[in-house]
């Protein structure tokens, strides 16, 4: 599907990659993942999820390797006050304060993905890897979402279809279209109409 | 020029899912031919009579604490399924290894009621040797589909972890929080067998509900016999009432004081059973290198094959291939009795009625009682066999056949059921059959206990002649025989693309 592309991402980046759906976005997403080796959090399409736990539990999963797995359990079972109090105001900023102990399978698909972005800001780490975390958010949400993810990971890097957030959010933008790299420049340099042409035939 | 054709068969054309459909046809009847059916009472409809009139006339008086046998009956459910399912699931995480696979596939072939024989020998009447009868089989069957469970289900959530995550904390987290309802559910249902098992037991003499339909039916006391039965079916149908999740915990601890005593457990008794008792005789007597104890040996294996496992299979086959075909024709007339498309609320319910009294009564229980009606031949397996077994098939296809979706101008009654339903709901149905078919050998080879001469009949001798060692060679053959069965099921399913998911009945 991808076509002789080289890319590097440095450290301290805020990567959008711009294009259309089916273009090449999660699979470039995906091999980035697979080369990189640090600590990265991820945030994929299906959001990875497990509907049946709760909004807590599965931020929780985020933190899995830093405990034992009997202090898991015990949490699985029944959630220590101290991670609930870490959790919580992650969840708030997020919107989700009342939803903590509710089934993510009962979630609406905003909810879920807020879910998911929740975790990997609990997980932390060098860098993020997001397959468009905010489409199913508003745009104040949304901003709040790209700070956070922001303030929490040194690097960033997000698939993502809606042009102006991706200008004012990354720092560099590449384009994607046919499998192929279109488009690499600094975000400062570019305007809506330069990335126009990413989206037509 | 060339023009291309399109060669239409100009005859009609059998699909290969009805070619096998008549192959096991032909084959029942030819079975038929060869089977010993007959009514060998002399007056059966003077039994009938009177086992009618006991129906209506239920007495719930007779058996003194009846409480405290309902109570043992669930004690011996619960303990057997929860050490099953405990022993399921932890093999359910190593089921990948073939000797693994291999063990549980053995222990789920032998039927609970051959555990209960064996253990009866080596722990005598104790609860252990309910509890281990239900426990053994269960743990094999669960393994088995915990494992697919668990193989089958989505697991998006083990790709997003953390690196580092221990093994312990994914799975819990990751992988068995998706398939923890599956797995309720299955088990849930598995309980439900295992309150048939428990009841089965009592057959062979443990303190359940079926030690007390046994004493009922003998002493011809149908009205105690019908009370027995009505506890049973209110046990059966308000499951749902008292075993809430909540509970479970809180039962499962429970049972295990309240299986009753019975005969201590003598630890020589094992000792002899397992070193001495099980050695085919042969090896037990000669000295191990002498020639002549290997070639007795031979003989022993020889004839016991020849004499008792032979006939054994081929009676077992017999009837197993004539009740396949019985229990397939029964589904086909009993669906419609549930089905959406074929009758009203009113209609469906006195059906499901029906299909739940029929599925719920163990089929060895229904054998024992048409056994005492026609006398021993295949008749009342057959009978039993497929009347059980119908049952839930039909209830099955039934609920099935309420997803299709008509055109609005669908025809009705008689052409309906033959041009819209069930060629439609037919795959689904062979996939049931084929599933259920091991599970009616199993069941084959046990009634024999009864008097009919499948392979069960000569284990239940060689027991009652104590001799061991030809009962556990004969219930090793009945593993075999069965698991061959089961290859065979899953072949023809596979070649049919038979869909088995929703075949777990």
């Amino acid at each position: 599907m991808l076509r002789g592309i080289s890319l590097t991402v440095s450290a301290g980046e805020r990567v959008a990659l711009v294009g259309e759906s089916g273009a090449g976005k999660s699979t470039l997403l995906s091999v980035l993942q697979s080369r990189y080796d640090g600590n990265t959090a991820l945030i994929p399409q299906d959001l990875g999820l497990v509907r049946n736990l709760s909004v807590f539990h599965n931020v929780y999963m985020g933190s899995l390797h830093r405990h034992s797995a009997a202090y898991n359990l015990m949490n699985l079972v029944w959630p220590r006050p101290a991670e609930v109090a870490r959790i919580r105001p992650i969840v708030e900023r997020l919107g989700l304060a009342d939803k903590l102990f509710e089934r993510v399978g009962r979630l609406s698909g905003g909810q879920q993905q807020r879910t998911a972005i929740c975790r990997a800001l609990l997980q932390g780490g060098d860098a993020v890897l997001g397959d468009e975390p905010v489409s199913a958010t508003d745009n104040h949400q949304s901003r709040i979402i790209l700070d956070a993810l922001s303030e929490t990971f040194e690097t960033v890097i997000l698939a993502m279809h809606d042009v102006d957030l991706a200008l004012e959010f990354s720092t560099r933008i590449i384009g994607i279209k046919g499998g192929g790299i279109a488009l690499d420049a600094p975000a400062g340099d570019l305007s809506r109409a330069d990335l126009d042409f990413l989206f037509r035939d | 020029m060339a023009v291309p054709t399109i060669s239409t068969p100009s005859t009609p054309r059998f699909s290969p899912v009805a070619k096998v459909s008549m192959g096991f046809v032909a084959v029942a009847v030819a079975c038929f031919v060869f089977a010993d059916i007959s009514i060998t009472t002399l007056d059966p409809w003077s039994e009938m009579k009177r086992m009618a009139w006991g129906a209506v006339t239920p007495d719930f008086s007779v058996v003194t604490g009846l409480g405290m046998v309902v109570v043992r009956t669930i004690a011996f459910a619960l303990s057997g399924v929860a050490l099953g399912a405990l022993g399921g699931f932890l093999l359910s995480q190593v089921f990948h290894l073939g000797p693994v696979r291999w063990a549980c596939a053995s222990v789920r072939a032998i039927h609970e009621l051959f555990w209960a024989l064996i253990f009866l020998q080596m722990l005598g009447l104790s609860p252990l040797t309910g509890v281990l009868a239900i426990a053994i089989p269960y743990a094999g069957i669960c393994a088995k589909v915990y494992a697919e469970t668990l193989e089958e289900a989505e697991l998006p959530a083990l790709r997003v972890l953390p690196k580092g995550t221990g093994m312990v904390s994914a799975f819990f987290f990751a992988r068995l929080p998706e398939v923890w309802v599956h797995l309720k559910t299955y088990t849930a249902y598995r309980f439900e067998c295992g309150l048939r098992s428990a009841t089965v037991l009592g057959f062979v003499g443990l303190p359940t509900l079926g030690f007390h339909l046994e004493t009922a039916f003998s002493e011809g006391n149908y009205s105690e016999a019908a009370a027995l039965l009505i506890i049973f079916y209110v046990l059966i149908a308000s499951l749902r009432f008292w075993m809430r999740p909540k509970l479970v915990g809180f039962y499962v601890l429970g049972a295990p004081f309240l299986l009753g005593g019975g005969a201590a457990i003598d630890m020589a008794n094992i000792t002899r059973f397992l070193t001495v008792d099980i050695v085919p005789a042969p090896l037990r007597r000669g000295e191990f290198l002498d020639g002549q104890t290997w070639s007795n040996l031979g003989d022993w294996t020889w004839t016991l094959l020849m004499d008792q496992a032979l006939p054994g299979m081929i009676a077992t086959l017999l009837l197993t291939q004539i009740a396949l075909v019985a229990t397939g024709i029964l589904a086909l007339v009993l669906f419609p009795l549930i089905s959406r498309k074929f009758f009203g609320p009113v209609g469906r319910s006195v059906g499901h009625g029906f299909l739940v009294v029929m599925r719920s009564t163990p089929e060895f229980i229904l054998a024992y009682i048409f056994l005492q009606l026609w006398g021993p031949s295949m008749l009342p397996a057959i009978v039993a066999l497929s009347i059980h077994n119908g049952a839930i098939i039909g209830h099955l296809v039934g609920r099935f056949s309420d997803e299709v979706r008509l055109r609005p101008d669908s025809p009705r009654g008689l052409n309906l059921y033959g041009f819209e339903i069930v060629p439609r709901v037919y795959g689904q149905f062979l996939a049931f059959l084929f599933y259920r078919w091991e599970v009616i050998m199993r069941e084959t080879a046990i009634l024999g206990i009864l008097g009919i001469a499948t392979l069960g009949f000569f284990i239940d001798s060689a027991l009652a002649d104590i001799r061991l060692d030809r009962a556990m060679f004969l219930i090793a053959v009945t593993a075999v025989f069965n698991m061959g069965i089961d290859i065979l099921s899953r072949r023809i399913r596979s070649r049919l693309r038979l869909s088995t998911q929703a075949g777990r009945a």
